[in-house]
């Protein structure tokens, strides 16, 4: 057991902080402000440029096949220099890579690991959230394509997307798990109408809503084989749900290291409550960090995480909200009287981890009857 | 960076799992077998499970941190009554003054229990059978120094009425709430002298003792949520209402689903604190005894307040062991200060 850098690791740390510390791009704290999200793209293409994303992906679609606990490194780092997070989308990496074709996986990795193209994920519905097999939007083949027709919504990133990863019916006479099948789909084509959400923090770039009417997609854009569409979506949400593979320690991290920057710059200026509020929330983010760091180094063993990615996600959902409250905490009174403030935008946009990606309702579930082995009634 | 463990330490962490499954007490009743309890005291002993932290020759101690964790969660997981933090404290607060432990010494606490006192005060997770000595520090001009104390005098002439108010639990010696580690009171006044030959401690020596003693309790409250939310998972299968197991109710499945993740994230600090010990230096060390701490002793306390829970009316008896979990934990986040001492050094250390 050893928390250390080994010399590669150390190498790898120096030369990624000293490139932090002339590219830091000062965006604002991250996902309260839409500048933010406007310039994701931005920030993605320099890490990647600059060799830093995509650490443990396969070199010959643009990652590094470094061992999964670099990314332990590249978090620590992007808080340690106040940098945004990096981008999170290992998640669908995974899907395409686990379940993509050869062809599939040359054609898309590259763009997708380099953010040369932009993806969203086109999977809940008005009608159709935590009960996502029941989704109603459909593709019908004609020809050498398939027409969609429905309707997508919290399609993170859908107004600047280039792509989407659309889970589909394709066969509606079978029973719902079965009928679906994923697809990658132009964004800029007739027929797809992106609709911006604005969510409780005011921020409107993050979260959208997709239309589709008469939208087109080549049969060769499957991703999979038709009717393996709910298979592929169980494999992307267990990795969204995977706290290593999202990189929101560096948020975590970075937010607490601001509140204490607050703390420190007016220490009689703070009740104990607002300092015990920060303490807390710097426990539970140095928790999730330490807990990546374990989960990474027990991939080192190739042992790969089923339902024991609930777990992590309902960690990573208290350290989220916990800096939320710390954050509105140490905003005090301004955070009722300024819609603009950052600690009421840090907690309001907290609020959506115990839903995205799963709510916690369904996370405890599989972790009470998958991971305790509870019988089910 | 790999956390995971050697093989050693696997072996270890299995061979003390086995050893207190084995010897501990699987129910309440069991803790008045005083023939188990020596049995379980003897093993923990042949296994040179106290020795962990004697001088291994060159003043770094025989095993790290991280065995002594390993040992710690094991035996908290079974609720083993039997000493093992007490002795391996006393055993490292020797090794930094450069003397051999005495046998089956045990450090005596402030009131507060959060560090070693000065003369009168509580001597934690000792061994009714052996115990003798407790040490104290007495500072001099030279800073703090060892120096011993008599447990067996103290105990006749001050814990008389905590002797006679218990009924159940260890030996002669107990009057804490926990059931499973015995408590010596040692009075103010009580006759202390300088350890022959120990050198004064420094600020350092002190620092990693007390970061040693953050990561052993924090890693016994790791063992105490991992014993009680096995034993109420099983009851929550078993235990039927409505014609169903308790378990199949999704209100108690989320109890129990929020109890295992609380575990799991303690687990992870744990393990951190655990490997800091003798990895970092003393301050470090402490920032990462003191978060595990917080995280481990809040979340202990939710977990076993659970089990109680989960256990219903039968979980509120004295004769489920629901509550030995729950009464271990409190002594183990008392010592060494709970979530609110670490958090309010934490805020402190804001300015």
């Amino acid at each position: 057991m050893d928390f250390r850098d080994s010399p590669a690791e150390a190498e790898f740390r120096a030369r990624l902080r000293t490139w932090l510390a002339d590219n830091n791009p000062g965006l604002p704290t991250s996902s309260t402000d839409d500048e933010y999200w406007a310039r994701q793209a931005e920030w993605h293409t320099a890490l990647y440029d600059a060799g830093f994303f995509g650490l443990s992906w396969p070199a010959k679609y643009g990652g590094h096949e470094l061992p999964t606990v670099f990314d332990v490194i590249l978090d620590d780092e992007l808080a340690a220099a106040s940098a945004p997070p990096r981008p999170s989308l290992g998640y669908l990496v995974q899907g395409i890579t686990t379940h993509g074709s050869d062809v599939i996986k040359d054609r898309f990795l590259p763009g997708l690991i380099s953010g040369r193209d932009r993806w969203c994920q086109g999977f809940s519905e008005p009608d159709a959230g935590s009960d996502l097999a029941s989704l109603r939007t459909t593709a019908v083949r004609d020809g050498d394509d398939y027409v969609v027709n429905g309707h997508k919504i919290w399609t993170s990133y859908s107004d600047v997307a280039d792509w989407c990863f659309l889970l589909a019916r394709t066969d509606p006479e079978v029973p719902k798990h079965k009928g679906i099948s994923a697809f990658a789909l132009r964004m800029h084509q007739p027929g797809v109408e992106q609709r911006p959400l604005r969510m409780i923090n005011g921020i409107t770039k993050e979260f959208g809503q997709v239309v589709f009417d008469g939208a087109r997609v080549p049969a060769d854009n499957m991703i999979g084989a038709p009717g393996e569409g709910w298979r592929v979506a169980m494999t992307i949400v267990s990795h969204e749900r995977e706290p290593g593979e999202l990189g929101y320690v560096a948020r975590y991290t970075k937010t607490v290291k601001e509140l204490e920057g607050q703390v420190r710059a007016d220490p009689a200026g703070f009740r104990p409550d607002q300092r015990q509020a920060v303490a807390w929330a710097h426990v539970q983010a140095e928790m999730l960090r330490l807990h990546v760091c374990r989960r990474l180094s027990e991939r080192l063993d190739g042992i790969e995480h089923g339902p024991d990615g609930s777990i992590d996600k309902l960690l990573m959902t208290w350290v989220e909200q916990s800096v939320g409250d710390a954050a509105v905490k140490i905003s005090g009174a301004q955070s009722a009287l300024d819609p603009q403030d950052v600690g009421l935008k840090i907690y309001l946009y907290g609020r959506a981890q115990s839903v995205m990606g799963g709510t916690s309702q369904i996370q405890k579930n599989i972790v009470a009857t998958r991971v305790l082995g509870l019988p089910t009634a | 960076m790999d956390t995971r463990e050697t093989p050693e330490q696997a072996e270890l962490r299995r061979a003390a799992r086995q050893l207190a499954r084995e010897l501990g007490p699987a129910t309440v009743t069991d803790l008045d077998d005083d023939t188990r309890a020596k049995r379980l005291a003897a093993a923990v002993r042949e296994a040179g499970w106290l020795e962990l932290r004697h001088d291994n020759g060159d003043g770094s101690p025989l095993a790290s941190g991280i065995e002594a964790c390993i040992v710690s969660e094991a035996l908290g997981a079974a609720v083993a009554d039997v000493a093992f933090t007490g002795p391996l404290l006393a055993a490292d607060l020797a090794r930094r003054a450069g003397v051999a432990p005495a046998e089956d010494a045990v450090v005596v606490f402030n009131e507060t229990l959060l560090e070693p006192a000065s003369g009168g005060g509580i001597a934690v997770d000792v061994d009714p059978e052996h115990a003798h000595t407790g040490y104290v520090l007495l500072s001099d001009k030279d800073g703090p120094r060892l120096a011993r104390t008599n447990l067996s005098k103290s105990q006749n002439s001050e814990s008389e009425r905590a002797h006679t108010e218990r009924s159940r639990g260890l030996g002669e010696v107990s009057g804490g709430a926990d059931l499973t580690r015995a408590i010596v009171e040692v009075p103010d006044g009580a006759e202390v002298s300088y350890v022959d030959g120990a050198r004064p401690l420094c600020g350092d020596d002190l620092a990693q003792f007390t970061a040693l003693g953050l990561a052993l309790t924090s890693a016994d409250l790791v063992g105490v949520m991992r014993g009680a939310l096995d034993v109420t998972v099983a009851y929550a299968s078993e235990r039927r209402q409505f014609g169903v197991p308790v378990g199949s109710f999704q209100a108690v499945q989320h109890l129990l689903a929020e109890a295992r993740c609380l575990l799991e994230g303690s687990l992870s600090t744990a393990l951190y604190a655990a490997w800091a010990v003798d990895e970092l230096a003393p301050a470090d060390a402490i920032d990462a005894g003191r978060v595990a701490k917080a995280y481990c002793s809040r979340a202990a306390r939710t977990v076993c307040e659970t089990a109680i829970q989960v256990h219903g009316g039968i979980g509120n008896t004295w004769d489920c062991i629901a509550h030995v979990y729950l009464r271990r934990a409190l002594l183990s986040s008392q010592w060494f200060g709970d979530d609110g001492v670490q958090l309010q050094e934490m805020a402190n250390g804001l300015s």
